[in-house]
């Protein structure tokens, strides 16, 4: 009986042991490069990159995909609470969310390394690009000014029309403004074919479309008042962006179901060629490629409502890495993104991914869609390029309106009055919440 | 004074033996501790605090948390959607399976194919049943054909008033969500349904029908007094399951239509992930797991009182 018991108790400690060297922080090789993604696009041609720095400089560059881009942020913020984040990694999520992630010592300030050699590495990227890593002087987030992360690719969202259900439908051109776009969907229904198609059962590409308009409608100095509290979602400049989206559902301009669609399946239904225009990113002229080879589409900005003022899309940030700030192999890390980032690279990775490359050098070298989508670089704009951004809470529940005006559930008017409500009672919580802090 | 007397010295030797017996349940313990206790203690401890999940500093906030999840309306909103769904597991889905459960308990041809196929839903992935019947239930056109099979189907046996957008309509995505879940369910309860009516004796059906019983009379007075401990199980798994759906409405849904079907896990979820509020999300975890436990505890409260019966 006793030895059975000294068995089992000796067992138990083996265990014990292996489940805490499991739970333990893994020494780091400092010969080695870790990088964690969630590029499913690009995971291919970052591990030839990846062997191709390897043969050049002898240091091995380790590149781990974690895919869909939820279960990445999932991933890198259990990584950060237990601090054994890889040397570079992305971070997915709000300027809020980012500078936290600086403030408690996981990213690297890349400031000085971008001023290094006369700022040769920080003139050869599009500086929108950059500004997106870029924290200013005067943050709201009380982050040291300056650079922490490296673009590794340029977007952005606007609408693609297919040029040859357009012609089925006897339309010449594509929109110049709202009232057009509206025809040219009806001209579209009645030979048969669906208007706008959008990955609007996720909640950012709504947000970014409405946004867009709402740029356009009021301008960002009233958005963002709009986000400081001063001005209410019920302002008729709010109801205006708001009714966009009933006047497209009682229009007959989207595609049936479009509040359930993710972005994948919308990419897919206009692919097929099931609707004439997409509201998707540049990201898509690769995933088009891959679905339907022979497809003919152009890309318009957002046909604007208000013709006095330009049409913003969201655009710029792309795809952003960041160095652990306690990796030990933090040079290292630097020098191999400094590499990725050199025109030769961007070119492959561009011709590879069909993407828009960071590198302004390497924009020579792409297809004449995706130079279409970089020629309104200069109309982006991105939520973390804004001096404030909405209340997570409140972006969530705008979102949400939104979907019940498209199936009719909601008028302009009661979501707009729901936004506030829930706007007004976030604000309180907030306030509490940064009384909290202060003490 | 009698009892203490009666009491017997504890020797050295009891202690050694308590000792070693100990020993024997200690690795269980040890892991119980660290894999069980641990996380819970520590999710009701991040529920008193307000964090971001990447900040070192927590904020202890008292049972502030809680007050807030008691007036949130989202969240009983999403308790309402799970109660619907789980209304629809008892009622549709078990019975279903009990009357599957009977037929092929009968002297029928085929008995184990069908067994088999009712059996293919639960051991697909959640995801892979909600593409399939995102693509039954798909409300778009092409070329003036549905691409969904069940609006084509009703588009040609011209029945077209019943045809609509049915995931992304308010008033029928939630009952779409509930009947694919059940499809996806009834056979578990299914297996449990059979493999009890398998355990009644046919002796005592072969007694009923001798005194004149008639298969009604049968099934009132044998089938269900003695199926009743295992219809108790299998109410209490389909409670504890379709309270905790989630997948299934990610895959057909994604985030779509929040204010229609959103369920308690998906609020945890969107608490954690979308809102980064790590506190408030252990808040809802642990009220859900509290409202489940009780669940539990009545269910074991009426099984124990069926087994004295």
């Amino acid at each position: 009986m006793k030895k059975i018991a000294s068995i089992l108790s000796f067992l138990c400690l083996i265990a014990l042991c292996f489940v805490f060297v499991s739970c333990s922080q893994q020494e780091k090789d400092p010969d080695r490069v870790v990088l964690w993604h969630w590029m499913n696009d690009r995971h291919e041609a970052l591990e030839t990159l990846a062997a191709r720095y390897q043969k050049e400089t002898g240091v091995k560059v380790k590149i781990d995909l974690f895919s869909p881009p939820h279960a990445y942020t999932q991933r890198i913020t259990a990584t950060a609470q237990t601090r054994d984040l890889p040397d570079i990694f992305g971070i997915l999520d709000k300027k809020e969310i980012f500078a936290a992630y600086i403030k408690n010592g996981f990213v690297a300030d890349l400031t000085e390394e971008y001023k290094k050699d006369n700022a040769a590495w920080e003139k050869s990227l599009f500086t929108k690009a950059l500004d997106v890593n870029r924290f200013a002087e005067d943050n709201i987030y009380g982050v040291k000014p300056g650079v922490y992360g490296v673009p590794l690719d340029v977007t952005n969202i606007q609408i693609i029309y297919n040029k040859r259900l357009l012609k089925k439908a006897g339309i010449s051109r594509p929109p110049e403004t709202f009232d057009e776009f509206l025809e040219a969907t009806k001209a579209l229904n009645r030979v048969g074919v669906a208007g706008l198609v959008s990955g609007w059962g996720e909640m950012w590409l709504i947000e970014s479309f409405a946004l867009n308009y709402a740029f356009n409608i009021m301008g960002e100095e009233k958005v963002m008042a709009t986000f400081r509290g001063q001005v209410p979602y019920t302002d008729p400049d709010w109801i205006k962006v708001f009714e966009i989206f009933d006047t497209l559902s009682e229009q007959g301009a989207l595609v049936d179901g479009i509040v359930i669609k993710q972005n994948k399946i919308a990419e897919q239904d206009f692919a097929l060629e099931r609707a004439a225009f997409a509201f998707n990113g540049s990201w898509c002229v690769n995933v088009y490629h891959g679905m339907n080879a022979d497809l003919e589409y152009g890309v318009i900005l957002p046909p604007p409502v208000n013709p006095d003022r330009p049409m913003k899309i969201w655009g710029g940030s792309g795809s952003s890495l960041v160095v652990n700030k306690a990796s030990p192999s933090k040079d290292k890390a630097i020098a191999f993104l400094r590499w990725l980032t050199a025109k030769d690279q961007q070119a492959y990775l561009s011709q590879e991914t069909k993407n828009l490359p960071a590198n302004k050098d390497a924009l020579s070298e792409i297809p004449q869609i995706l130079s279409d989508f970089a020629g309104v670089m200069d109309h982006t704009t991105h939520p973390t390029l804004w001096k404030y951004n909405e209340l997570a809470k409140v972006a969530s529940e705008f979102n949400k309106a939104i979907q019940s005006i498209i199936v009719g559930d909601l008028t302009p008017q009661e979501a707009a009055a729901k936004v506030q409500s829930i706007k007004m009672a976030e604000m309180e919580k907030e306030k509490r919440r940064q009384q909290r802090r202060e003490r | 004074m009698t009892s203490l007397a009666q009491r017997k010295k504890f020797t050295m030797g009891d202690a050694k033996e308590s000792l070693v017996n100990f020993s024997f349940i200690l690795p269980a313990v040890i892991l119980f501790s660290i894999f069980y206790i641990y996380p819970f203690y520590d999710i009701f401890r991040l529920s008193l605090h307000e964090w971001n999940g990447i900040d070192a500093q927590k904020y202890y906030v008292h049972f502030d948390n809680f007050k807030e999840l008691f007036k949130d309306g989202n969240w009983w909103r999403s308790m309402w959607h799970a109660g619907i769904i789980t209304f629809f597991a008892l009622t549709f889905q078990n019975v279903m399976a009990f009357a599957l459960a009977l037929a092929c308990d009968q002297k029928i041809r085929m008995k184990k194919f069908y067994r088999m196929i009712f059996f293919i839903p639960p051991v697909l992935s959640e995801v892979v049943v909600g593409f399939i019947w995102m693509w039954i239930l798909n409300g778009d056109m092409q070329s003036g054909e549905y691409i969904g099979i069940l609006n084509y189907l009703l588009d040609k046996m011209g029945l077209h008033h019943l045809i609509t957008s049915w995931l992304s309509n308010p008033d029928t995505v939630l009952t779409c969500i509930a009947l694919v879940h059940c499809w996806k369910g009834f056979g578990w309860g299914f297996i449990m349904l059979f493999a009890g009516l398998q355990t009644i004796d046919a002796q005592l059906y072969e007694a009923a029908r001798v005194d004149g019983a008639n298969s009604w009379q049968i099934f009132k007075n044998i089938t269900i007094p003695m199926m009743v401990p295992v219809i108790l199980v299998v109410i209490f798994l389909t409670v504890l399951g379709s309270m905790q759906v989630f997948v299934l409405i990610k895959a057909m849904v994604g985030q779509g239509l929040q204010d229609y079907t959103s369920v308690p896990v998906s609020e945890i979820f969107e608490s954690m992930i979308g809102l980064k509020r790590f506190g408030y999300a252990c808040a809802q975890g642990v009220s859900f797991g509290v409202t489940l436990i009780t669940i539990s505890l009545v269910f074991k409260l009426l099984s124990t009182k069926v087994k004295q019966y």
